[in-house]
């Protein structure tokens, strides 16, 4: 123990220089970043999710979302094999307290599972296309972001989202989502929910970058995206996904 | 001429729309943000001020720059791919500043049946107990060491 | 049906004021198309609405963009629309439809009617009514025959462009709803043309309703030759809306894609009252018929007018209800389509009923000084 403190000592010199420039903030602050070198996107393995909310309370902590909405949630399926389309889902306070245990086992035809849902950071997103001013936008590298500056809170772009990812935040009256943690990413940090994810349920990809684990990844599972038929570019990559899942 | 003469009102209509028009784009010329439409029809510095956020979890990285020790640890154990801000919360502040802002110790009742309660939802694979039965009222700890749970693994 | 709602959709987005929006830009765009069957169709009958029919399309539409702007979370930044409009935006182009319709196609057709009213009040009139009017004459009082007969030859163009430009308007605002892919109530290619159709038969009926009522009110006689015209135009417009309207009914219900589950439930449940009961029954069918009746029985006079004030009554109430379970009804169930929410009607917040009531009687104020400031009756009818 007596060694290892002194070894985190020497070394805090070094960590606090490390650190500061995760801190210093904008991107030409961070010189190594390049829009153009990225296109971002989520990988979200649906068999190791263990719903324990770890992910909404980082994200509200990281983002400060307010109380009662949420830029990223987690839902909790339960699916019969004879009534495929009409699964039985819930998701208490966006299961940023975790999820209640249902007493008992389940019957032999009933499986259960947990499906974390955020923003899928669309390529061609329904939400940036009707946006009257221009206040919400796609990044050159792939991230859905609001203009809090410039959002006239109208609204449209929450009715044009698919997935339920946006909502008007009580003060600010101005549309919210997820940013993908754009102010870490930048800083080559992982976003906080994926921080936060004790499994690596989620894991942030660029694809763009061609050591990214994204591509063998999914070259050996099965991926989907969330509702393909709206066609939207949905970046947020799911594997193992069940077809009950809206 | 007199052709003009009578159609003069129109005229002065048309000026009218004309002076509109034009205040309309000073108006706008003055008005539009600088950076709007450098990247896209958006307004470019709105991507800086987004980039420019605070970060509030420092990263496991970062933590384990000082605290070697308790990576060493976990990292041999079952909770090697847990990420210290997932037991111990967001630590940015603490990793800024750590002498003056100590992180508050999880309290293991809590935080322990998060993740390993039982639940019937979670996948098969990952190890979950029904913690009124299996800890008979202890403290998760007593038994468990945090940063290396599992009890044969020892330290 | 089990009760699934993504977390963030526990708020309802458009309110009531949103309802209101295309109900008054409705009205505006029915009135003009009646204005414009005197104008181009030649229809002699009509001719006591025209101007009446323009002034009502002003005054909605100088009140139609408030309720949008008292919706907003930011009023503050509206102009936005105007500085940088998105042209991807459906809704980025309301400000420059509105713009044209109110500048280029209302106000200067009604300029250039009224020209010669104004160029004379602006003599006989005096104080402060007499500069009012001279500012309208933009300086110029020539109202010589030549002169007169350019004022109608370019009015004339001008309701030409005005009938696709009221089709625009509002043809427009039922694309906003009709091209989010996101919302399979709105969804679809018809809602544009639903909407023009549902906004002629509402228009017409205000202003058939506002003939009736104000002439009555300056103690003179409705001519019955107008309103028979004004109701026959009514009952085969609302025709044609009635179909649509149920070709995209029956389309749904035949085709029952992955929606349909949801949506019906929620026809029987939540709208059950204002859609099938308000809006199909009492609204749609009701007028119809008794509209119908009229056209084949030959009925006396004032049983007539009767019925069409009923049917006209009857037929606003049936629009608004319609726009009601559009925008409403658009957001009562879960896009996850596993359930639903609820709509609170509050009374008297910024988006409540008690603002919708104020912003529906401001067009008649309005009104009530137009005609004031430019009286629509004919001549033989003032003296
Ligand atoms: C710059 C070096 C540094 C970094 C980076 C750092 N810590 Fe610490 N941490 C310390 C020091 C020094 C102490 C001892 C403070 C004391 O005992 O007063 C400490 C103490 C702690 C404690 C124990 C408090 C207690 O009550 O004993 C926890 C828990 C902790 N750190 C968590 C973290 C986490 C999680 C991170 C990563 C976000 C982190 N630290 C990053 C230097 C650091
Ligand atoms: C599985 C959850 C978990 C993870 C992951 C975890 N900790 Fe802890 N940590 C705890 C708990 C619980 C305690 C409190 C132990 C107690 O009260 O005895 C603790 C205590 C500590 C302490 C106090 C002194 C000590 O060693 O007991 C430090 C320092 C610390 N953790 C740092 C870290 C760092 C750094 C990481 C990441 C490398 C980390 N922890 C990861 C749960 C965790
Ligand atoms: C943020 C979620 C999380 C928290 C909190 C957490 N764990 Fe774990 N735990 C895990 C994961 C993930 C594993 C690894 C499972 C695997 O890979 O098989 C694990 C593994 C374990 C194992 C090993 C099981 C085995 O296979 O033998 C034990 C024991 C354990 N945890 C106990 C604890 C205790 C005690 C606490 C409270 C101090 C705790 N865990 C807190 C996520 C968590
Ligand atoms: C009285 C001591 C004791 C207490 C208290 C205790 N455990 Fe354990 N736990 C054990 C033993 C012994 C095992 C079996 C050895 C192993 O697998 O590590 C075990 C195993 C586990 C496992 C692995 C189960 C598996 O299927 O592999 C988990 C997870 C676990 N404990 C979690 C907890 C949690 C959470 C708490 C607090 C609520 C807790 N334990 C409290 C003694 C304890």
């Amino acid at each position: 123990m007596n060694m290892n403190r002194r070894f985190f000592i020497t070394l805090t010199g070094a960590a606090a220089v490390a650190w500061e420039s995760v801190l210093a903030g904008a991107p030409e602050a961070s010189p190594n970043y390049k829009v153009a070198d990225h296109w971002w996107a989520m990988l979200i393995d649906v068999d190791k999710c263990i719903g324990c909310g770890n992910c909404v309370r980082a994200c509200a902590a990281e983002n400060n979302v307010p109380e009662g909405f949420f830029r990223t949630w987690v839902e909790r399926y339960q699916v019969d094999d004879q009534h495929m389309e009409e699964p039985i889902v819930d998701s208490p306070n966006g299961g940023r307290d975790g999820f209640p245990a249902r007493p008992g086992t389940l019957p032999a035809s009933v499986k259960e599972f947990f499906v974390p849902k955020l923003c899928n950071h669309c390529a061609d997103s329904p939400c940036t296309q009707v946006c009257p001013v221009g206040a919400t936008f796609t990044t050159p590298d792939g991230v859905v972001l609001v203009d809090e500056k410039y959002c006239l809170g109208c609204r449209y772009c929450i009715q044009a989202c698919p997935y339920g990812c946006r909502f008007i935040h009580p003060e600010k009256n101005v549309a919210q989502k997820c940013t993908l943690c754009y102010h870490r990413i930048t800083k080559g940090l992982t976003t906080a929910c994926c921080e936060a994810c004790p499994t690596s349920s989620r894991m942030l990809a660029d694809l763009k970058n061609p050591n990214d684990p994204i591509h063998e990844f999914m070259k050996k599972h099965s991926v989907q995206v969330l509702k393909p038929q709206m066609a939207t570019g949905a970046k947020a990559f799911y594997a193992n996904l069940d077809g009950a899942v809206r | 001429m007199n052709r003009f003469k009578d159609a003069e009102h129109l005229v002065r209509v048309a000026g009218v729309f004309l002076l509109g028009i034009t205040l309309f784009l000073c108006f706008r010329a003055w008005f539009v943000p600088k950076s709007f439409g450098q990247y896209g029809h958006y307004r470019a510095d709105s991507i800086t001020e987004i980039a420019a956020l605070p970060v509030i979890h420092a990263g496991h990285e970062t933590c384990e720059t000082c605290h070697a020790d308790v990576l060493e640890i976990k990292k041999a154990g079952k909770h090697a791919g847990v990420n210290c801000e997932a037991c111990h919360g967001p630590q940015g502040k603490h990793a800024e500043d750590p002498s003056s802002i100590k992180p508050a110790l999880p309290d293991t009742a809590v935080l322990c049946a998060r993740c390993h309660e039982a639940n019937t939802a979670k996948p098969k694979w990952f190890p979950a107990v029904v913690s009124a039965e299996h800890s008979q009222g202890l403290p998760c700890n007593t038994c468990h060491t945090p940063h290396s749970p599992h009890i044969g693994d020892k330290k | 049906m089990h009760n699934f709602i993504y977390p963030n959709e526990i708020d309802l987005q458009w309110s009531i004021l949103i309802v209101l929006y295309p109900f008054l830009t409705g009205l505006v765009a029915g009135a003009f198309i009646l204005a414009s069957l005197e104008r181009v169709f030649r229809v002699e009958a009509v001719k006591p609405t025209y101007r009446l029919a323009l002034l009502t399309a002003l005054s909605f539409l100088l009140v139609a963009p408030l309720p949008l702007q008292l919706h907003l979370g930011h009023p503050e930044r509206s102009l936005e629309m105007y500085l940088t409009p998105h042209r991807s935006s459906a809704m980025a182009m309301f400000g420059f439809v509105y713009l044209w319709y109110l500048m280029v196609v209302l106000v200067l057709e009604i300029w250039l009617d009224y020209r010669r009213d104004i160029v004379l009040l602006s003599r006989s009139s005096t104080g402060f009514l007499r500069v009012i009017y001279k500012i309208m004459t933009l300086g110029s009082d020539n109202i010589s025959e030549r002169a007169l007969h350019i004022d109608e030859r370019v009015g004339w163009v001008i309701t030409i462009i005005g009938i696709p430009s009221a089709f625009l308007l509002h043809g427009y605002v039922g694309f906003i709803f009709g091209s989010i892919k996101a919302n399979p109530w709105w969804s679809s290619p018809l809602m544009p043309v639903v909407f023009i159709f549902s906004a002629m038969v509402s228009g017409i009926a205000a202003v058939m309703l506002l003939y009736m009522a104000l002439t009555k009110l300056r103690g003179f006689a409705v001519s019955v030759e107008c309103v028979d015209a004004i109701a026959t135009y009514l009952f085969y417009i609302f025709i044609v809306d009635f179909s649509l309207e149920m070709l995209d009914l029956i389309h749904r219900i035949y085709e029952a894609d992955e929606s349909f589950r949801s949506l019906d439930f929620m026809v029987h449940t939540s709208l059950w009252i204002p859609h099938v009961i308000v809006q199909i029954l009492l609204g749609t069918l009701t007028p119809i018929l008794l509209l119908g009746v009229t056209q084949v029985v030959k009925l006396a006079v004032p049983v007539r007018k009767r019925i069409y004030a009923i049917a006209g009554c009857l037929t606003l109430v049936g629009i608004f209800a319609m726009r009601w379970n559009v925008v409403i009804g658009g957001q009562l169930f879960s896009k996850s389509l596993l359930g639903y929410t609820t709509y609170k009607l509050q009374l008297g917040s910024r988006e409540g009923l008690g603002t919708a009531i104020v912003l529906t009687l401001m067009p008649l104020g309005i009104l009530y000084v137009l005609a004031k400031l430019l009286p629509p009756w004919q001549q033989h009818e003032t003296t």
